[in-house]
């Protein structure tokens, strides 16, 4: 195994909020109403559910509750472990799921407090991402005004699967917001399912939808890229959360082949799009979608012709990898290095170089 | 600033191959729009005059994203006596088949019945087809094989059309698109992978089609490019239902392949469904070998568009993951994004390797001596 080295940035945590009902503490009173009067279900998604395997590693089950909602566990599991100096908290509730803007920003508010009350004040290490209400551009937008006075706040979090490709016109408002605040974009694994979770269809199963994040993310990928959104945003940073990187080479070899065939279409995009993921978009490392041999993933290391793109993550709770093999195989201790402490830092504003002891 | 210099010698004069190459994705046209209806029933000439074809799609006259050239095809390639780009065999064989030797071309036609939302008018059209393939193109020039297409949401029409061209040698493959009503692993297209399998045809699956789902899972983009290079997300989803379904484990004679849709994601595809099975295989029983291996067993790859990465070795290393002997050459005549056979393959591939990648893996798939 490759040893992790102390005072790394995780940016893949997922608290879990225990129960819709452990928001009602951060609703006003007509959403409180609403929820107990309406008897509202807790919002978790079929991206992730809750007793499927890759929610969470085995070990990391609590005996009771949901994974990853208990913050004693996440300390002892993840942080103290991997002696992590920042750990990035992308809660996962099915906020983006909900249709009514209304609701969606009730209850992403909530989330946001519930977050730092519950986490953030309770561990210095701990940094956290603003949920916002894509369902809504102002709404969205104001949410981030609200809590970007929060320098704990470090990344704006958006799912990768939603109503339209994000690249789209509609969202740069956020992407303005978030420019101006520094704060990166985290795109995560997920669908609000609004659009059937795969470009051909509703697949069968569980697992299909899973492995089709990846696709999800290469789409987005090309959206962001030929819309503009890096000319309009040059400083915007964007990070793939929990999106596999071992398909970026051939996406971009694939992207790159057709923007020269017909770049007349989106003049704007003025550089090559390799060019643009080397200064705008990182990867966070788990999953590790490649063959446990050393060879092979430094050859897509290579392949990547960078090595700045990637950002340590565990992806906690979810199971990505055993015992502390967090890191695959064969990387050098250069390579560590930048994806551990270097690259997150130079991704994330926001976060100040801290040494800790392991 | 750093100047990269592309590692790649300059393209030889030839692909090197003296037997000929194959070319496994060739598109004819129709010159005319009524060039189909002497294989139509006469009800269907009023229909298609009056409603027209009634895609998986708004647009009346053309494709719902516009091209980046008429027709999505080369200037150069339209005939001296005039039609579509694709419309003439002459000028096929005098601009592609014989100055690049091909010594077999597979006929993938696009415009058909795929896609239509009237499935008896999909089924008519698409036999209509078959015939046309037959009379204007394999049996005028030997060199030319065809590709069966079928009404493809519906699997009994599409069955009852592969079992009647069972056995005839002007066909090779049957062919779908990858966009469809649902994932090509779905139940209801599993009529035409048991008739295919029971005629010892390959199915080629070419990307693009229209099944009503947007052309990413999170809604319709803005530009052509974005179809363009989505084509290979939407071949991989499908390739994923492919196997998770269990198509290959119910019928493991079948042979694919995916056309035009780029073979570089392969690895990484393979790789992540061999990951998330070991966690999750409890939900997919009917699997009884690992992703990547029904991938490896079951799937050929055409070669256009051609990756191409900076580094040879990238491209090399990639093939390596694949197999030398799962690639199928084409050029993706006539359309613009068109392959030139001898600036394909970079130097440095052994004489074996460029005969398979250029003619032995096609003759062998399609059962050409």
């Amino acid at each position: 195994m490759t040893s992790p080295i102390a005072g790394g940035v995780d940016c893949d945590l997922h608290p879990a909020v225990p129960h819709l009902t452990s928001l009602l503490p951060y609703m006003n009173d007509y959403w409180r109403d609403q929820v107990t009067t309406r008897g509202m279900t807790d919002l978790i998604s079929q991206s992730y559910p809750l007793n499927s395997p890759i929610s969470s590693r085995p070990d990391w089950r609590p005996a009771q509750g949901k994974p990853g909602s208990d913050i004693a566990d996440m300390q002892r599991q993840a942080l103290d472990t991997f002696g992590t100096a920042y750990g990035i908290c992308n809660p996962l509730y099915g906020v983006q799921m909900v249709f009514s803007e209304d609701m969606a920003d009730a209850f992403c508010r909530a989330l946001n407090d519930w977050l730092v009350k519950e986490w953030l004040d309770k561990d210095d290490r701990l940094r956290g991402s603003i949920v916002i209400p894509v369902q809504s551009i102002a709404k969205a937008v104001a949410e981030i005004e609200r809590c970007a006075a929060d320098k704990r706040f470090v990344q704006v979090l958006m799912l990768v699967m939603g109503d339209m490709p994000l690249g789209k016109r509609h969202y740069w408002p956020i992407y303005a917001a978030a420019e101006r605040h520094g704060l990166p974009i985290g795109i995560h694994a997920g669908s609000a399912y609004h659009n059937p979770p795969t470009s051909v269809g509703w697949g069968s199963y569980h697992i299909e939808d899973y492995v089709a994040q990846a696709q999800a993310f290469q789409t987005q990928l090309t959206s962001l890229i030929v819309e503009g959104v890096f000319a309009r945003h040059p400083n915007l940073k964007m990070v793939m959360l929990e999106s596999g990187f071992t398909w970026l080479p051939p996406f971009l070899w694939r992207l790159h082949k057709f923007w020269r065939g017909v770049r007349m279409e989106t003049p704007w995009v003025d550089r090559a799009p390799l060019e643009i993921v080397r200064s705008n978009i990182r990867f966070s490392l788990q999953p590790v979608d490649a063959p446990p041999e050393p060879d092979t993933l430094n050859r897509l290391f290579d392949h990547m012709q960078s090595d700045e793109l990637i950002l340590f993550s565990t992806d906690y709770p979810h199971w990505q990898f055993d015992g502390d093999d967090v890191l695959p195989k064969g990387l050098s201790p250069d390579l560590v290095r930048k994806i551990m402490i270097d690259n997150p830092l130079a991704t994330y504003g926001r976060l100040k170089v801290r040494e800790t002891t392991p | 600033m750093n100047i990269q210099l592309r590692d790649r010698p300059e393209a030889s004069a030839s692909t090197g191959i003296k037997t000929g190459i194959a070319d496994c994705d060739i598109h004819p046209a129709r010159a005319t729009k009524d060039e189909l209806y002497p294989y139509l029933a006469k009800r269907w000439h009023a229909h298609l005059e009056t409603f027209g074809v009634h895609p998986y799609q708004g647009m009346m006259g053309g494709p719902p994203y516009p091209k980046a050239q008429p027709n999505a095809s080369r200037r150069d390639a339209y005939p001296p006596e005039g039609g579509k780009q694709g419309s003439s065999l002459s000028f096929m064989q005098k601009q592609l088949l014989d100055p690049n030797n091909v010594v077999l071309g597979v006929l993938n036609p696009l415009d058909t019945g795929q896609g239509i939302r009237n499935q008896d008018l999909a089924g008519a059209i698409c036999s209509a087809i078959n015939d046309w393939q037959i009379e204007k193109w394999t049996s005028k020039d030997s060199r030319l094989k065809g590709s069966i297409v079928v009404a493809n949401e519906d699997g009994v029409s599409a069955a009852a059309e592969i079992r009647k061209r069972a056995g005839d040698k002007n066909f090779v493959q049957v062919l779908l698109l990858s966009r469809n009503v649902e994932p090509l692993g779905q139940r209801r297209y599993w009529p035409i992978y048991e008739a295919a399998q029971e005629a010892g045809l390959p199915v080629g699956v070419h990307a693009f089609g229209f099944g009503g789902n947007p052309i990413t899972a999170s809604g319709w983009p803005s530009y052509y490019i974005e179809e363009m290079v989505g084509h290979s997300q939407c071949q991989q989803t499908a390739l994923a239902s492919l196997v998770l379904e269990g198509v290959f484990a119910r019928f493991p004679s079948l042979k694919m392949v995916m056309v035009e849709a780029g073979f570089g994601w392969a690895p990484s595809l393979a790789w992540r469904l061999d990951k998330v099975f070991d966690r999750l295989h409890a939900e997919v029983p009917h699997l009884t070998r690992k992703p990547s291996e029904y991938i490896r067993d079951h799937i050929w790859w055409t070669t256009q568009p051609m990756e191409d990465p900076e580094s040879r070795d990238h491209l090399f290393q990639t093939i390596e993951w694949i197999g030398w002997d799962k690639l199928l050459f084409a050029t993706d005549y006539p359309h613009w994004d068109y392959d030139e056979p001898s600036r394909v393959l970079p130097a440095g591939v052994s004489d074996a390797n460029r005969q398979a990648f250029y003619l032995d893996n096609a003759k062998k798939l399609y059962g050409i001596s």
